[in-house]
């Protein structure tokens, strides 16, 4: 159904909505200038952190139909790899960068070949109990402050130096980051490798029967995304300068699942409008009313029973553009 | 096509700024604590009970105009850590007086001490922030989270039992708590039990205690859990055989829900709502008609936090931008606290007195703690020695 | 001494257990028979919790207050099903998960405004309070006997029902063929409805009768929900016997785990290991056990559909 717009006649307007996502995501700094600077960088820094998070489920979600639900600990990996390695003194994000993403991608591997054996509501559960797993064991981290989780001295360094201390700095290189994840995960969906997982989805016997090791493949997807995921993760734990359980919760891993439905499966730019929607209007609500959940749960369930397709189904409706 | 996107952005963005570049004429304090899930309630009486002091006093703090913003950090540190940036650069809030939770204490802890507010905790004070990361910007007025499971420890080790056994939920807090009671406790420990967090049947560590045959038991059950753990220890006729000793276990905020099962029961605090002083029965008589509970020490240490704002503003002049003068009022705490004897240490963690408690039915049907003992005068918490800043 | 421990744990470990199943078998239906993921479930459970708790203190009688808890139960579950179920059963599991997720919010912080933040209570009542001599040295209190009882009651009532009626013989149809059934004429949107209405009420009725001893709390569903999820996971989905059992083994493992599991390890390890490996280890037994079941039977026990 959603096949990703190729180069050709009408590319801004089959681009135009992830173009207007990042156009307006670089323009933040500058509208920064003018009120509380840092809290809304930090604000929209988190919500990129999130989107980077989405757009990794939303890769296996979307498209592979993996519905993965422990994908916070991925998060939560990438997070105490950076904590870890701070608490022994090691600060410089060249090597806490490729250790969070080494430990995401093995976690992954090892969880993905025990989870894929199985299907539908039995993945969605046996990624939960890995999620768990991992939850319980930072919990019982006494030595990184267990349950109460750790403050980090500080940004990771880059080549010894204080690179992204500064908020507006720290904002370009997660926006970098994103575009980069978002880019590659296009590339990703495109690839023959990509159209194999999206084949799975549709018709696995068939795919199977043409001789696709269908097995490698999920699990290479899942691998891909957790390792992303994982890179989230890093940032976050950056970005609070602290890391704690709570990253990890079963909780967490559904508000990434609402997020990628939110914003619409399959569409990638979808995850990122589902995670800047999901954040914002948490943080917009919630200073109206102590009970801006009681706002935001209905308004869950009139984007489902109004809004085929998310944000971005309604987005492509009011364009008139869409596929339906 | 894009109409929906462009609104949206662009004016949440601008709803989140706006007030920025409002002039700073009065004083602003953001309050930062829990108020959705299982643990609301204990926010809204550390809300309710600084709401009331800025009341008492006018709606001024130091004889300045107040405006208090209320945040909900949801218990989630990385939530917290976003919304306190919230108050510290768009509300431009002088002081922030919160959490309630350790965890969540960890997290802000390092952007309000780095910025240009106070941080001002009506309940969470951990070691790390009493001993070497003390800092001058950092006030507490609850306690050192150990020191109310010490009163506990002491007082079993005063009354003579020889043995002890000990319960505590599986997390950081729980594992410091059984900690405290060690450190003042010299007997033998019958058992040491973790439970899972947020665990509400308690049947097979009671069948346990019951099979222990301990002195007395302890246990620090925040919460819910305290509610079902309470009840059910009543339920399985533990209550008249094995004096049940406790911390924040039972309280205000869940006696409303453990009634006649809690009565009798042991806890430790600095304060109970039948102390005698007289600013202290005006808070509770105030409290109660205002918002129909009984309030607990979250009430009062939120009150407190208030009235050593007023009395840090009153001291410097009502110069909120002198923060040297501001901090030596912090320091000095010159007011009438809710508990009566009170003084700040040199690491930012109160100076008091520490009880025994117990759960008392009133006439009026509700249920409230009472003083039985003082325990611990003038007490001092054991991290103090490690804070390396001047007296 | 241990053994008397034993069998008080074993007795915990089964009312666990009927809890799970009373919420599962509801979970179980709704999933198997109509194909559709409802985490909204574990709200039932708190709704009916707190309808007890409401009714109990107007009438000052637990067993009125139960009796007037779940017609009410039952009316709130069929309203949710026709404002919001029945317009998501043809829908992606995604989206229902989307919708019901909505819903929990809503209704977790609904019942906060309505009854307030603090938890409430129940008091046991008179008839079933105290603790009874089941051997030399078992005490055990009577009302967890009785939640025993009537859960085990309520399985082989369902267990009859799913088995030798015809609307149980649809539903065992619903769950392994719907679209069959559906052909064969049975007016399926009145099945789902009676479906959803009964799993709704025994999720209240399983909410109602822990009344009495869990506090009544916001949100007190959530992590059941994921318990009970795990239930009908390793049972089968959509098969009642599957959850029973599995909602019975849970139950012990969780149980007997806690417990015993410390004490096995102090016995392969030095002491402040072992309580540092128990630790870790007893909160994710429930996980483990799943993990290792669906590695060997990735469909579940089982499992309903061929």
């Amino acid at each position: 159904m959603m096949m990703p717009p190729e180069s050709g006649p009408g590319f801004l307007k089959r681009e135009a909505v992830p173009v207007l996502v990042f156009v307006l995501l670089a323009l933040v700094p500058v509208a920064a200038t003018f009120g509380a600077e840092s809290y809304l960088l930090s604000l929209v820094t988190r919500v990129m952190i999130f989107a980077i998070a989405a757009l990794s489920l939303d890769l296996i979600l979307g498209y592979g139909a993996l519905v993965s639900f422990g994908h916070a600990a991925f998060l939560g990996l990438g997070g105490y790899a950076v904590g870890i390695l701070s608490a022994h003194g090691q600060t410089d994000a060249l090597v806490q960068l490729p250790l969070a993403l080494a430990v995401s991608a093995l976690f992954a591997l090892i969880t993905g070949a025990l989870s894929l054996r199985t299907k539908g509501v039995y993945f969605i559960m046996i990624t939960l109990a890995f999620g768990q797993m991992a939850f319980f064991l930072a919990v019982s981290l006494a030595a990184y402050g267990g349950d109460d989780g750790m403050t980090l001295p500080g940004r990771s360094r880059l080549f010894g130096l204080d690179l992204i201390k500064n908020d507006r700095a720290f904002y370009f290189a997660v926006l970098a980051l994103l575009l980069a994840s978002y880019l590659l995960c296009r590339s990703i969906v495109v690839s023959r490798f990509g159209r194999v997982i999206r084949g799975a989805r549709e018709n696995p016997q068939r795919m199977a029967a043409i001789g696709f090791p269908l097995f490698r493949y999920q699990l290479a997807g899942y691998v891909i995304a957790g390792t992303l995921c994982g890179l989230a993760g890093f940032l976050l734990a950056n970005q609070a300068e602290f890391v704690s359980p709570a990253y990890m919760t079963w909780q967490r891993s559904g508000e990434l699942i609402v997020m990628v439905v939110l914003g619409g499966l399959g569409t990638l730019h979808g995850a990122i409008i589902g995670a800047a929607a999901f954040l914002l209007l948490e943080e917009w609500l919630s200073g109206f009313t102590e009970h801006w959940k009681m706002i935001f749960g209905p308004f869950l369930v009139l984007v489902v029973l109004f809004a085929r397709g998310g944000l971005m189904g309604a987005i492509r409706r009011i364009g008139g553009g869409g596929h339906g | 096509m894009f109409a929906k996107t462009k609104m949206l952005l662009p004016a949440a963005l601008l709803a989140l700024s706006s007030g920025a570049l409002m002039a700073q004429e009065k004083v602003k304090v953001g309050i930062m604590v829990t108020l959705s899930g299982p643990s609301a309630v204990l926010g809204q009486q550390a809300r309710d009970g600084f709401n009331l002091a800025v009341k008492t006093l006018g709606g001024k703090l130091g004889g300045v105009d107040a405006e208090v913003i209320v945040v909900d950090d949801e218990l989630k540190p990385d939530v917290a850590v976003g919304k306190v940036k919230g108050l510290l650069e768009r509300d431009q809030v002088n002081f922030v007086v919160g959490p309630i939770f350790s965890n969540v204490l960890q997290a802000i802890h390092k952007p309000v001490i780095d910025s240009n507010a106070f941080l001002i905790s009506p309940n969470a004070g951990t070691s790390n922030f009493a001993g070497a990361q003390c800092s001058p910007n950092f006030y507490v007025t609850s306690y050192q989270n150990d020191q109310n499971h010490e009163v506990l420890g002491k007082y079993a080790q005063d009354k003579g039992y020889k043995k002890l056994f000990l319960m505590a939920p599986n997390y950081q807090a729980g594992r410091d708590a059984l900690a405290g009671v060690k450190r003042h406790f010299k007997g033998e420990i019958a058992a040491e039990v973790y439970t899972p967090l947020g665990q509400l049947d308690f049947s097979a560590e009671l069948a346990q205690i019951a099979a222990a045959k301990p002195d007395a038991l302890f246990t620090f059950m925040p919460g819910g859990m305290g509610v079902n753990l309470v009840r059910q220890y009543r339920q399985a006729g533990l209550a008249d055989a094995i004096p049940f000793l406790s911390a924040f276990t039972v309280d205000e905020s869940t006696l409303p829900a453990q009634k006649e099962a809690a009565v009798g029961f042991f806890g430790g605090a600095n304060w109970a709502p039948d102390m005698k002083n007289p600013q202290s029965e005006a808070f509770v008589k105030a409290y109660e008609a205002a918002y129909n509970s009984v309030p607990g020490t979250y009430a009062m240490q939120a009150y407190d936090a208030a009235m050593l704002i007023d009395a840090a503003i009153r001291s410097a002049g009502g110069k909120l931008g002198d923060r040297n003068a501001i901090r030596a009022g912090l320091r000095k705490a010159d007011f009438k606290s809710l508990r009566g004897n009170f003084k700040m240490g040199h690491n930012g963690y109160p100076i008091q007195d520490f009880y025994l408690v117990q759960a008392v039915p009133r006439p009026d049907g509700k249920f409230q703690t009472s003083i039985r003992q003082k325990i611990f005068e003038n007490y001092v918490d054991v991290y103090a020695k490690d804070c390396k800043q001047p007296n | 001494m241990s053994m008397t421990l034993l069998y008080v744990q074993t007795l915990n470990g089964l009312q666990l257990g009927v809890l799970l199943f009373l919420i599962a078998a509801g979970l179980t239906l709704v999933f198997g028979v109509m194909d559709f993921i409802n985490l909204a479930h574990g709200v039932q459970y708190m709704i009916g919790a707190y309808l007890a708790a409401m009714f109990t203190a107007m009438t000052g009688n637990f067993f009125l207050g139960l009796a007037l808890a779940l017609p009410s139960a039952l009316a709130f579950g069929l309203l949710l099903e026709f404002l919001i179920f029945r317009h998501l059963y043809d829908r992606d599991h995604l989206d229902q998960v989307l919708a019901t997720f909505g819903i929990i919010l809503f209704l977790n912080q609904a019942v906060k405004v309505v009854w307030g933040a603090a938890p409430l209570s129940v008091p046991i009542p008179d008839a079933l309070s105290g603790s009874i001599r089941l051997m030399d040295g078992l005490l055990y209190p009577v009302y967890r006997l009785a939640i025993i009882g009537s859960g085990l009651a309520i399985a082989v009532l369902l267990g009859i029902l799913v088995s030798r009626t015809r609307i149980g013989m649809l539903v065992r149809a619903g769950a392994s063929n719907a679209p069959m059934v559906s052909a064969l004429g049975v007016d399926i949107g009145k099945l789902f409805m009676v479906v959803f209405g009964f799993g709704a009420m025994l999720a209240g009725f399983a909410g109602a009768m822990v009344a009495p001893i869990l506090s009544v709390e916001p949100g007190m569903g959530d992590n059941l929900l994921i318990l009970t999820f795990v239930v009908i996971v390793i049972g089968g989905i959509g098969s009642v016997r599957g959850a029973f059992i599995a909602a019975i083994l849970v139950g012990l493992v969780d149980t007997l785990g806690r417990v015993f599991g410390p004490m096995l390890l102090r016995a392969l390890m030095d002491p402040s290991a072992a309580s540092q490996a128990g630790r870790a280890l007893a909160p994710m037994l429930t996980y483990i056990l799943m993990a290792a079941i669906l590695f060997f039977r990735p469909a579940g026990l089982f499992p309903a559909k061929k």
